[in-house]
């Protein structure tokens, strides 16, 4: 690691006073939070800050509140592990317990936090290796689309076929997660959906449309009462590892059987963000959790899912993976 | 991943790993001649730290003042910077990947190479060397030695911090839970079988009221 000045504010405005307005600096100055994905990062030499801006002494940004109305606001220091185990998350909003509980190790739960979940980088190993000048380091070519594609893009992807590696983000999106972004001038929020960007949309070098001066500080999940939601994971190795591919699901039914009257639908691990699908979603409603139509219709869900799909040379296998997860998850909740 | 070369970069291993080490050797030299050491608040109240700093953490329930950067790991300090040096916390992976140099910060299991030394300040740092009571084993010490729950050895401090972490917290973990605890720790010797019924036996002494 190269060596840095290490800052640590004890305001947010203090913090957001360190921060760098003009964007050919944003790699120059870097928010340290958990630092679980950052200092892989400045091992690797993909990034070499000259500051880092440690949030850990700003207090209260930590926090996980379920506000009176019922809203669940998730302070962007919040730990993985906390988000994991927190009550009314994992009863309200299991699946984005689920997902929290899915990251990495309980080694990497233990210190990665939410925001710096969200904005972590590309895993990609192109990306990930200093020697390939590839597009996401402002490079020419990515080098995934003609090479070991494997873990890559089925979906969304070019010019550049990252992946998007935050399990959090998928589960987020499926229950209308909304951001706060803070910076020197003021606030702003937006649909966490909107908040990523696809490669072909704007800035190839990122994921997102944060602002070099701006720190997420908040994200906020309504509540969504008579509504179940689940986080399921495919990963290559048992253990921990990154999703090959994940679905969240999250459904609002009523009666008895339960039949669903609204339903959201979320693919992980196979497009440069979180891939929502509301058509697949829609394909759910009307039906009987459980019931051989309710069987029928998670099949349909999977088909209108993977709708334009482009797989590459390696990666053809995430189309029935993805379409797996969705019916078996859907099982899942039928059988809550 | 496969050494192969794509688009004219070289992605193999060796040509990573001898780039990787000039770049750090370099830094380090570049560093050391010419920074100037400072640290504290500079009027605006943010605490400032860069070049060599002294700072103070407290490790095993003893607090060292030690020299650092801002860019020292924790696993470095421990390995390298106090005396003496508690090496019981290994090095393999130096990524976050393999968990021989897990510890213990306030109670939780954490990767000490993926901590800033200087961000570990007031927090309780716990290694191996710390986890018995002077003679008395920690319960998963004890069951690791009783389940001969290793082979060459390199990787058991780490799966005892671990699983220890997760048993102080838990002490009614079922072995779905202690599997989840170690499960961001390698070991190349396989001896997985063995690690888990010793898990299962220190959480039984644990319950049975045992040692802690
Ligand atoms: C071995 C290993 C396995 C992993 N497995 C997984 C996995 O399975 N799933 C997964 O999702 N992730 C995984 N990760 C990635 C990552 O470590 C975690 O997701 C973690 O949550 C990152 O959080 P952090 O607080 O440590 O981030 P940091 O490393 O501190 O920050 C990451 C990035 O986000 C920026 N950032 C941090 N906070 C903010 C903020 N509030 N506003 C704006 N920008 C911010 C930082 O500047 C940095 O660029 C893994 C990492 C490792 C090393
Ligand atoms: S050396 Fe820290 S996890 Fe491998
Ligand atoms: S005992 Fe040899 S690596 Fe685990």
């Amino acid at each position: 690691m190269k060596a840095f000045e290490f800052a640590s504010p004890v305001t947010l405005d203090q913090a957001l006073a360190e921060l760098p307005n003009d964007v050919a600096k944003r790699d120059s100055v870097k928010l340290f939070a958990g630092g679980q994905d950052l200092l892989t990062e400045m091992k690797e030499h993909l990034v070499e800050p000259t500051k880092l801006v440690n949030l850990k002494r700003v207090p209260g940004l930590d926090r996980i509140e379920l506000a009176p109305d019922g809203t669940l606001v998730i302070g962007c220091l919040a730990t993985l592990g906390a988000l994991a185990e927190h009550a009314e998350t994992k009863n309200f909003f299991t699946c984005v317990a689920e997902a929290a509980r899915s990251v990495g190790s309980a080694q990497i739960r233990s210190q990665g936090t939410v925001g710096g979940n969200l904005n972590q980088r590309p895993r990609c190993w192109y990306y990930r290796n200093e020697h390939a000048p590839c597009l996401k380091k402002g490079g020419t070519e990515c080098f995934a689309y003609s090479g070991l594609n494997k873990y890559n893009a089925i979906l969304g992807g070019g010019p550049s076929y990252i992946v998007h590696p935050s399990d959090l983000a998928t589960a987020l999106v499926a229950l209308d997660a909304q951001v706060t972004l803070r910076s020197a001038k003021g606030e702003r929020t937006m649909a966490l959906e909107k908040f990523y960007s696809l490669p072909s949309e704007g800035d190839v070098t990122r994921e997102t449309v944060l602002e070099p001066a701006e720190i997420l500080t908040h994200v906020r999940v309504p509540a969504k009462s008579g509504w179940q939601s689940t986080y399921l994971k495919f990963k290559e190795r048992g253990s921990y590892d990154f999703a090959l591919a994940a679905v969240a699901v999250a459904v609002k039914s009523d009666g008895a059987p339960r039949t669903i009257r609204d339903a959201r639908l979320v693919l992980g691990g196979v497009a440069p963000k979180p891939w929502n699908v509301p058509k697949a979603a829609a394909a759910l409603v009307g039906v009987a959790l459980g019931s051989a139509e309710g069987a029928a219709s998670s099949k349909r869900a999977g088909e209108l899912a993977v709708v334009g799909a482009e797989p590459l040379a390696h990666n053809a296998y995430k189309v029935p993976l993805v379409q797996g997860l969705i019916v078996k998850a859907i099982e899942a909740l039928a059988a809550r | 991943m496969e050494n192969k070369s794509h688009g004219g970069v070289d992605l193999s291993r060796r040509g990573f790993l001898k780039s990787a080490g000039g770049l750090a050797a370099g830094g380090a030299l570049g560093q050391g001649a010419t920074a100037a050491a400072s640290a504290g608040l500079l009027g605006d109240g943010v605490e400032r730290a860069s070049g060599e700093v002294e700072i103070e953490l407290t490790l095993n329930g003893t607090k060292r003042k030690v020299k650092v950067e801002p860019r020292t790991t924790l696993l470095s300090v421990l390995r390298h910077r106090v005396e003496p040096a508690l090496t019981g916390t290994k090095e393999v992976c130096d990524m976050g990947s393999c968990g021989a140099c897990t510890v213990h910060v306030d109670s939780k299991p954490a990767y000490a190479c993926l901590l800033l030394a200087i961000d570990c300040q007031g927090k309780a740092i716990t290694t191996i060397e710390g986890l018995a009571q002077g003679d008395t084993l920690h319960p998963v010490q004890q069951a690791f030695c009783e389940h001969d729950a290793l082979m060459c050895g390199f990787c058991t401090p780490g799966f005892v911090m671990a699983l220890s972490a997760c048993l102080d917290a838990k002490p009614n973990a079922t072995l779905d839970e202690l599997k989840e605890a170690c499960a961001g720790n390698v070991c190349r010797c396989g001896t997985y079988p063995h690690v888990f019924q010793a898990a299962v036996a220190a959480q039984r002494a644990k319950q049975a009221g045992g040692a802690r």
